[in-house]
C-alpha cells in the first residue's frame, strides 16, 4: 500500500489556487489537500484564508468542526468500521471488543504504524454489516479477524 | 456468424460490491472468455434484495432470470448449468420480476434502478427519463408549483413539510440569483436509498433537481453528499458530466431558456449536515453551525439567496410526477401520506433491503413477511424507525402502519424511511446511553440544550447502568429529555431524547438490571 507524499507547500498552493473560482470553495480545498497529502497541514490556513479572503480563525474553524479533516500525517491504511445502530444490532461492538482482545488492535486510538481503525457512523450498508470502508471500497458483513487482516497487509478484496 | 451477445448484470452498486461483486463480475468475464461465449456485462444497480447479492440477472426470451447470492466460485458451475440461457441451478430464483420481494412493491422512484445501466442516457429514456423535465419545460414555474402542490408530495427527509408550499415560496422570492440545494447527507443509521438511487439511477435526482430549478428560477444547484459515499460520488460526478455534455442540464436545459448549472459537494464527515441550515453553511465553506429560522432557507438560503432544499427522496419523486399527473401520484397512499415510500430494512433482519410501497402497509408485514424476522433467528425484541433520532417500538407495536401522523401519534417517526431490528441480546439501557453520546459527538454547539444535555445524557445513562441511585437518575433523565425535546434549535437536540425515552418507557427492565461484567468494561474503557 502507498503512502501519502509529505507535505508540500507549493503543491498546496496549487491546489488551492486551482479551486479558488468555486463558490463556497472551503470544503473543496480541504478535501483536496487531504486527498494529496493525506493530511491538512496547519501551513494550509493562511494560503486557504488569504485565497478566499477569509480570516485564519475562520479557516481553522472548518478544519476543526469536521471529523474527515486530519491535521496530522495520517497512517497508510485507515479502516473505517461503522458502529451506528444497524451495525449495532448485527454485532459491530462485538467486533471492537475482539480486535482489542485478540489482536491488540484498540479502535480510534492513535496509532503510529502504518494501519488505523476508526469508527464511523454510518456506511449506507445497512442490512449487510457489520460494515467497514478501506481505501475507499465499501466491505459487508466483517469480522475482527478480517479487519485484522486488512490492518496488517493486503488489498481490501484479497 | 455469432449471435448478439448475452446480457448479463451484475450489479454496481456499493452493497453489493461489499459482498463480492466485483469479483463476481471479473468472473463472468472470465469464464465466458473461456468458453468463448459472447456476452455483454452490464453494471446495474442494485434490485433491493441485498441478501442475495451479488444477484447477477440474464436476459433471456422469457425475461431477465436471477441467480444469487452468487460467490466467485458459483461462476462455473452456473456456466455449466446453462445459465446463459437460464438454466437450473441450486442458485436459480427464477424470473426477477416474479419474484415475491418485487412483485409486492409499487416502484415509481425506483423503477428503473437494477434494471438499467445506471449512466447510459439513452437507457434513461427509454425507461421514461426525462419525460418530466420535458414537460416542465413546457409548464410555466407557477404550473409545475401546482403539480408538485397537488401531487401531495411531502418533504422525504423526515419532516414531512408540503414540497410544493417550500417550492411556492422560492418561486415568489424576488431574486437575482436563486439555488437548489439537494439535501444528499443521508447520516441516519439504517437508511441507504439516496444511495442506491444514486449508484443505480443517477439521472433521476439530477432531472428532479432541474425540474425545481426551471420552477422556482434557479440557475445553479448543489447536490451535497455524504463522504461515507464514495461509489455514489463517483457515479454521480460522471452523470452529471454526461447530462451537461448531452445537454440536458448547463447553459440551457434541454434547449430551453433555462440554464442549470449542477456540482456535487462532499460533505465531511458531520451527521448534523443533514440539518438543512447547517448544510447551507457548509456549502459556504464554514463550520456547518445550525442557523436559527426564520429567515426560512426559501427566502434567505445558500449565500443568502432563496433556495429550494429538498432531500434526495423528495426530488426523485419529482419526474415521475410531471410525467405522470399529480393525481396519479396522489391516489397512492394513505390520509396525508401521499404517494409511495422507499423503506430501507437493515439490522438484524434475515432479508434487509429496499422497498418502495405506498403509505400504509403496516412495520409487522415489512419486518416479519419481506424482511422474515432476524437473522440470528432469534426473536425481535426492538425495531428502530426513522433512524438515530428515532424512536424504538417493542415487538407488540410492529401493527403500526408507515404513515407520517400514525408513527407520530405513537411517539415515534418515520423519518428517512429507515428501520433497523434488533433481537432479543439488545440492551436497551445501552442504546440510549448510544443516542446521547451520537448525540454529544454530532452535535454542532450552537445551542446549549443540546451541546451539554447530551453530554450529561451520557454520565447520567453511565449512573443507571452502573447502578448508582437509580430512581433518582431515571427523574433527572426525564427532566433532562423534556428540556432537550423543548429547548434545542434543531432536530440533534430535540429528537435526541425519542430513542431515549422510548427504551425507557418500552424497556424499562433493562433500565434496572445488576451492572453485567461487558457494561463495567465498556465504562472503564472511556
Amino acid at each position: 500500500m502507498a503512502g501519502y507524499p509529505a507535505w508540500d507547500q507549493d503543491s498546496a498552493r496549487t491546489i488551492i489556487a486551482g479551486l479558488a473560482h468555486l463558490e463556497g470553495a472551503t470544503l473543496p480545498m480541504l478535501h483536496a489537500l487531504q486527498d494529496a497529502f493525506g493530511y491538512v497541514d496547519p501551513q494550509a490556513v493562511p494560503l486557504i484564508a488569504e485565497a478566499l479572503n477569509l480570516s485564519r480563525a475562520e479557516v481553522h474553524g472548518a478544519i476543526s468542526f469536521y471529523h474527515d479533516f486530519r491535521t496530522a500525517p495520517q497512517p497508510a491504511r485507515i479502516v473505517r468500521l461503522c458502529r451506528a445502530e444497524a451495525c449495532q444490532a448485527l454485532g459491530c461492538e462485538a467486533v471492537v471488543d475482539d480486535l482489542a482482545r485478540e489482536h491488540g488492535i484498540v479502535v480510534d486510538a492513535a496509532q503510529a504504524g502504518d494501519a488505523a481503525v476508526e469508527t464511523v457512523y454510518c456506511l449506507g450498508n445497512c442490512a449487510l454489516g457489520p460494515s467497514a470502508l478501506v481505501d475507499g471500497e465499501l466491505l459487508g458483513r466483517v469480522d475482527a479477524a478480517r479487519i485484522a487482516a486488512l490492518c496488517r497487509h493486503g488489498r481490501a478484496h484479497s | 456468424m455469432s449471435a448478439a451477445p448475452i446480457r448479463i448484470f451484475v450489479p454496481v452498486d456499493a452493497a453489493a460490491l461489499s459482498v463480492g461483486a466485483e469479483a463476481v463480475a471479473r468472473a463472468v468475464a472470465r469464464e465466458a472468455a473461456a468458453r468463448g461465449a459472447a456476452v455483454e456485462i452490464v453494471r446495474n444497480g442494485s434490485r433491493g434484495m441485498l441478501w442475495l447479492e451479488p444477484l447477477v440477472e440474464v436476459e433471456t426470451p422469457e425475461g431477465r432470470i436471477a441467480y444469487g447470492p452468487v460467490a466467485e466460485r458459483d461462476v462455473p458451475s452456473l456456466f455449466e448449468a446453462g445459465f446463459l440461457s437460464g438454466g437450473a441451478h441450486a442458485l436459480r430464483l427464477g424470473r426477477t420480476e416474479e419474484l415475491d420481494w418485487m412483485k409486492r412493491q409499487q416502484r415509481l422512484t425506483f423503477e428503473r434502478v437494477g434494471v438499467i445501466d445506471p449512466l447510459s442516457i439513452a437507457e434513461y429514456r427509454a425507461h421514461g427519463g426525462f419525460a418530466g423535465l420535458e414537460r416542465a419545460i413546457g409548464l410555466g414555474g407557477a404550473e409545475i408549483v401546482e403539480a408538485i402542490r397537488a401531487s401531495g408530495l411531502r418533504g422525504r427527509g423526515g419532516a414531512g413539510f408540503p414540497t410544493g408550499i417550500k417550492w411556492k415560496t422560492v418561486h415568489d422570492a424576488k431574486a437575482d440569483q436563486k439555488y437548489v440545494v439537494c439535501n444528499a447527507d443521508e447520516g441516519d443509521s439504517g437508511t441507504f436509498a439516496d444511495r442506491m438511487l444514486f449508484e443505480g439511477d443517477p439521472y433521476l435526482t439530477i432531472e428532479g433537481m432541474a425540474i425545481a430549478a426551471v420552477a422556482v428560477g434557479a440557475t445553479r444547484g448543489y447536490l451535497y453528499l455524504r463522504s461515507e459515499y464514495p461509489h455514489a460520488y463517483r457515479t454521480l460526478e460522471r452523470a452529471i458530466l454526461k447530462a451537461e455534455a448531452a445537454g440536458l442540464i448547463g447553459a440551457s436545459v434541454m434547449g430551453s431558456k433555462h440554464a442549470f448549472h449542477l456540482e456535487v459537494r462532499l460533505g465531511a464527515g458531520a451527521y448534523i449536515c443533514g440539518e438543512e441550515t447547517s448544510l447551507l453553511e457548509s456549502l459556504e465553506g464554514k463550520r456547518a453551525v445550525v442557523r436559527a429560522k426564520p429567515p426560512l432557507p426559501a427566502l434567505q438560503g445558500l449565500f443568502g439567496k432563496p433556495t429550494v432544499v429538498n432531500n434526495v427522496l423528495s426530488f426523485a419523486a419529482v419526474p415521475w410526477i410531471l410525467a405522470h399527473g399529480a393525481q396519479a401520484y396522489a391516489d397512492y397512499g394513505m390520509g396525508r401520506s401521499r404517494g409511495t415510500l422507499p423503506v430501507q430494512l437493515g439490522g438484524n433482519v434475515k432479508r434487509g433491503g429496499l422497498i418502495e410501497l405506498a403509505f400504509g402497509i403496516s412495520l409487522r408485514e415489512i419486518i416479519e413477511d419481506m424482511g422474515g424476522g432476524t437473522l440470528s433467528g432469534r426473536p425481535i425484541r426492538a425495531v428502530q424507525v426513522g433512524g438515530p433520532l428515532g424512536a424504538y417500538l417493542t415487538a407488540e407495536q410492529l401493527d403500526v402502519q408507515m404513515d407520517y401522523e400514525a408513527l407520530a401519534s405513537m411517539r415515534a417517526m418515520l423519518g428517512h424511511g429507515g428501520i433497523v431490528v434488533f433481537d432479543d441480546t439488545v440492551d436497551m439501557a445501552r442504546q440510549a446511553r448510544f443516542a446521547f453520546q451520537f448525540c454529544a459527538k454530532e452535535s454542532c454547539g450552537k445551542c446549549t440544550p443540546c451541546r451539554i444535555g447530551a453530554t450529561r445524557g451520557v454520565e447520567v445513562m453511565d449512573r443507571i447502568i452502573a447502578g448508582t441511585e437509580r430512581p433518582k437518575n431515571i427523574a433527572v433523565l426525564r427532566d433532562l429529555a423534556k428540556l432537550m425535546t423543548d429547548a434545542s434549535l434543531c432536530a440533534m437536540g430535540g429528537l435526541t431524547p425519542m430513542p431515549v425515552m422510548s427504551a425507557l418507557n418500552h424497556f424499562p427492565e433493562d433500565f434496572d438490571r445488576p451492572p453485567s461484567p461487558r457494561q463495567e468494561i465498556a465504562l472503564a474503557a472511556e
